[in-house]
C-alpha cells in the first residue's frame, strides 16, 4: 500500500515480542480509562443528543474499525462487508422477536451465525485477488441483501424489523433505559477495539501486515496465506456484527439498509477519511463523518454535493486519511528537528 | 417464487418472444454501459465507479434535447455527445490526478462524484420523476412474432446497440487509433515513449465511455422513468457485467450483458422478489467457477 505502512511495520517489528507483555497491560489501561471516561460522560454533559451520538460512534465505530482490519492491515479490499453488520442487526432482532431468549445468549447466538456465515463466504472469497475479492464480496453482500428484501415473512422485506426489539434486563443492566443502553454501548466499543488491537499487534497481525505487502513471500516462508486471510476476515466479521447489534438495540429495529452495499461504501470512505495506518484511524473518521453528516444534513438539502467535495478534498488535496497526514506530518517535523 | 408461471411461459411462444425480446433491450442497454466501463478498466486500469452517472446524465441530456427541439436523432447525438465531453472533463480535471495514488482513492474520487453527480441533476431537473416519451416517429402498432409483442422502438434500440459493438469491435482491432490504444493498455510506457500522447489516449477513451453509457441512456429515455440516482443500479448491474464477463474484454461483456438481461426478463417471471438475487447468485458462480470471468485473461 503506501511506504509509511511497511515502515512502521519495519519499526515495529524488532521490539514487537519483547514489549508484548508491558504492552498488554498498558493497553488494559488505556481501555480502562477510556471506558471510564465514557462512562462519567454523562454526568458532565447530559445531553440526549450526546449520548446518542456516541452509541452511534460505537456502531459505526466497531464496524469501521474492523474494516481496516481487513483493508489497511491485510490489503483485502471488502466491498461486503456491511453484510455482517446487517447480519448482527438482524440475527439479534430476530432472535429477541421470535425466540424470547435473553440478551446474551441472543448477542451470543447472533456471533455464531455470523462466525459460520463468514467461514463460509469468507473461505469462497479470500481466494480471489484485488478487483475481483471487492466485487465477489459486493455481490455476496447484495445476495444478503436481496434475501432480507425478499424473506417477508421471516424479515417483514423493506419494511424492516419493525415494533422493537424486547429488551428482558439481565444482569442488572435494563437496555431499555436510555443510561444502561450508553454505558453498555461504550462497553462493547472499548472491548472491542482492545481486542482489535491485541489481534492487530499480535504475530499474527504482523503476519497479515507481511501478507499484504508481499503475500507471495509470505506464502514461501510457511504462511498459509489462505487460512490467515480467512481467519482475519472471520474474526473482522463478528466484530462488525457487534456494531450491527449496537445499531439494532438503538434503533430498536433492523432495515434492509442495514445490509445494503452503501455501508461497506460508508465504511471505506471512514476508513479514507481518517486514515488506515493507524489503528485509531477509523475511530476518527466515524467521528468526523457523523458530525460531518449531522451538520451538512442540517444545513442543506444537497447533502452528497457538499459530502462530495469534502471527499474530493481529502482524495486529491490530501491524497490520505486525516490520521495519515498527521502522524506524517508529525514525522517529518521530528526529523527536520532532529537535523 | 412462483415456478408455475415460469414453465407456464416457457410452453408458451407468445410469452417466451415478449420475455425474450425484454431480456434483450435490458441486454443491449447493459452492453452499452458495460462495455464502456470494461474498456476504461482495460486501458485505464482504472475501476469507473461514477460511469452510471453518466448514464444518467445521458438521459438527461436527451430528455431536454427533445423537449426543446423535438427531434429525437438530436436528443440522442446531444445524451451521447454532452456524456462524452462530460467525460473529458472528468478524466483529465480529476481522475487523472489520482493515477499513481492508492485504488482506494481513485474509487474514492469516483464515490465523490457519485454523490455530486447525483445532486446536481436534483439541482437542475428537480428530484421527481421525470419521463420523455416515446417520440412520435415509434408511436405505431407493435409487431407481432410468434404472437409476442414486440414495439418497433426496440428493434431500434437493439439495432443501435449491436452497431455500436461492430463499430467499437471492429475499430479496436482494425483501424491505427484501435491499435494504439490497445497498445497503451499493453504498455503505457513504451507507447509516450513513441511520441504519442498518452494523456489524450486515457482522456479518449474515458471520453468514448462515458459517451457509450450516455448512449445507452438516452436510448432508455423514452422506455424507462428518469430520476437522481437511476445511473446506480445500472451502474451495480453493469459491474455484474463486466465482472461475469471477465473485466477488460468485450465480447465478455457482450455475453455477459446478455445473460443478465435473460435472467432478469425469466428471472422476474418465476422469482418476482428475488429476480436482483438471481443475479449476485449467477456472479458468484461465475467468480467462484472462473476467478477472471468467463472470457477475462489470467492476471499476474
Amino acid at each position: 500500500m503506501t511506504e509509511v505502512q511497511a515502515d512502521q511495520g519495519a519499526h515495529a517489528l524488532d521490539a514487537a515480542d519483547v514489549r508484548a507483555k508491558p504492552r498488554r497491560n498498558r493497553d488494559v489501561l488505556i481501555a480502562l480509562a477510556a471506558f471510564v471516561i465514557l462512562a462519567l460522560l454523562p454526568m458532565v454533559f447530559s445531553s440526549k443528543f450526546l449520548l446518542d451520538f456516541v452509541i452511534r460512534c460505537a456502531a459505526y465505530g466497531l464496524f469501521a474499525t474492523s474494516l481496516n482490519l481487513l483493508v489497511g492491515y491485510t490489503g483485502l479490499t471488502s466491498f461486503g462487508h456491511g453484510m455482517f453488520f446487517g447480519l448482527g442487526a438482524y440475527g439479534f432482532g430476530l432472535m429477541m422477536q421470535k425466540t424470547g431468549v435473553s440478551v446474551p445468549v441472543a448477542f451470543v447466538a447472533t456471533l455464531a451465525i455470523t462466525f459460520v456465515t463468514a467461514f463460509v463466504i469468507g473461505a469462497i472469497c479470500v481466494r480471489l485477488k484485488e478487483i475481483y475479492f471487492a466485487f465477489v464480496t459486493l455481490a455476496f453482500q447484495m445476495l444478503i441483501h436481496s434475501t432480507i428484501l425478499s424473506w417477508v415473512s421471516l424479515t417483514g422485506g423493506d419494511q424492516g424489523l419493525r415494533g422493537g426489539i424486547p429488551r428482558p434486563p439481565f444482569w442488572g443492566i435494563d437496555l431499555s433505559n436510555h443510561l444502561h443502553l450508553y454505558v453498555t454501548s461504550c462497553a462493547l466499543l472499548v472491548i472491542g477495539l482492545f481486542l482489535m488491537h491485541q489481534i492487530a499487534q499480535s504475530p499474527f497481525g504482523y503476519t497479515l501486515r507481511m501478507i499484504r505487502d508481499n503475500a507471495t513471500r509470505a506464502s514461501f516462508i510457511g504462511i498459509d496465506v489462505w487460512r490467515a486471510k480467512l481467519t482475519i476476515f472471520v474474526l473482522a466479521a463478528l466484530f462488525a456484527s457487534t456494531g450491527g447489534v449496537i445499531m439494532a438495540l438503538f434503533v430498536s429495529g433492523a432495515y434492509p439498509e442495514f445490509a445494503y452495499w452503501t455501508i461497506s461504501g460508508e465504511g471505506i470512505f471512514i476508513n479514507m477519511l481518517g486514515g488506515v495506518t493507524t489503528f485509531l484511524g477509523p475511530m476518527v473518521g466515524t467521528v468526523l463523518l457523523l458530525i460531518l453528516n449531522d451538520t451538512v444534513t442540517r444545513l442543506t438539502e444537497y447533502h452528497g454535493l457538499v459530502l462530495g467535495i469534502v471527499i474530493l478534498f481529502f482524495a486529491i488535496g490530501l491524497r490520505k486519511g486525516l490520521m495519515d497526514f498527521v502522524i506524517e506530518w508529525y514525522a517529518q517535523r521530528r526529523d527536520d528537528r532532529g537535523k | 417464487m412462483d415456478l408455475d408461471a415460469l414453465t407456464g411461459c416457457l410452453a408458451s411462444s407468445a410469452c417466451l418472444v415478449t420475455q425474450t425480446t425484454s431480456g434483450f433491450i435490458i441486454g443491449m442497454l447493459l452492453f452499452l454501459v458495460a462495455v464502456g466501463l470494461t474498456l476504461i478498466f482495460g486501458v485505464l486500469k482504472v475501476v469507473n465507479f461514477s460511469h452510471g452517472a453518466f448514464y444518467m446524465f445521458g438521459a438527461y441530456f436527451a430528455m431536454t434535447a427533445y423537449q426543446l427541439t423535438g427531434s429525437f436523432a438530436l436528443a440522442m447525438l446531444c445524451g451521447a455527445a454532452g456524456t462524452a465531453i462530460l467525460g473529458l472533463v472528468f478524466e483529465r480535471g480529476f481522475m487523472s490526478r489520482v493515477y499513481g495514488a492508492d485504488v482506494l482513492m481513485q474509487l474514492l474520487v469516483c464515490y465523490a462524484f457519485v454523490l455530486i453527480f447525483d445532486d446536481v441533476v436534483r439541482m437542475i431537473w428537480g428530484p421527481e420523476f421525470k419521463s420523455m416519451g416515446m417520440p412520435a416517429a415509434f408511436q405505431v402498432a407493435p409487431l407481432f412474432i410468434a404472437g409476442g409483442v414486440v414495439p418497433p422502438y426496440y428493434l431500434l434500440l437493439i439495432g443501435v446497440a449491436l452497431a455500436a459493438a461492430a463499430v467499437l469491435g471492429l475499430g479496436l482491432a482494425r483501424t491505427r487509433i484501435g491499435k494504439v490504444i490497445r497498445a497503451a493498455a499493453h504498455n503505457p510506457g513504451m507507447v509516450s515513449a513513441l511520441g504519442i500522447n498518452t494523456g489524450l489516449i486515457y482522456g479518449g477513451v474515458f471520453a468514448l465511455g462515458g459517451m457509450l453509457a450516455g448512449l445507452a441512456g438516452a436510448l432508455a429515455a423514452p422506455v424507462r422513468s428518469l430520476t437522481p440516482g437511476m445511473g446506480f443500479s445500472v451502474l451495480i448491474e453493469s459491474f455484474i457485467v463486466t465482472v461475469i464477463g471477465g473485466m477488460g474484454s468485450i465480447l465478455g461483456a457482450l455475453i455477459g450483458a446478455l445473460l443478465i438481461g435473460m435472467i432478469r426478463s425469466f428471472g422476474s417471471l418465476g422469482f418476482p422478489l428475488f429476480t436482483e438475487g438471481l443475479m449476485y447468485l449467477f456472479m458468484v458462480i461465475v467468480l467462484v467457477s472462473r476467478p477472471t470471468g468467463l472470457f477475462g485473461k489470467e492476471v499476474a
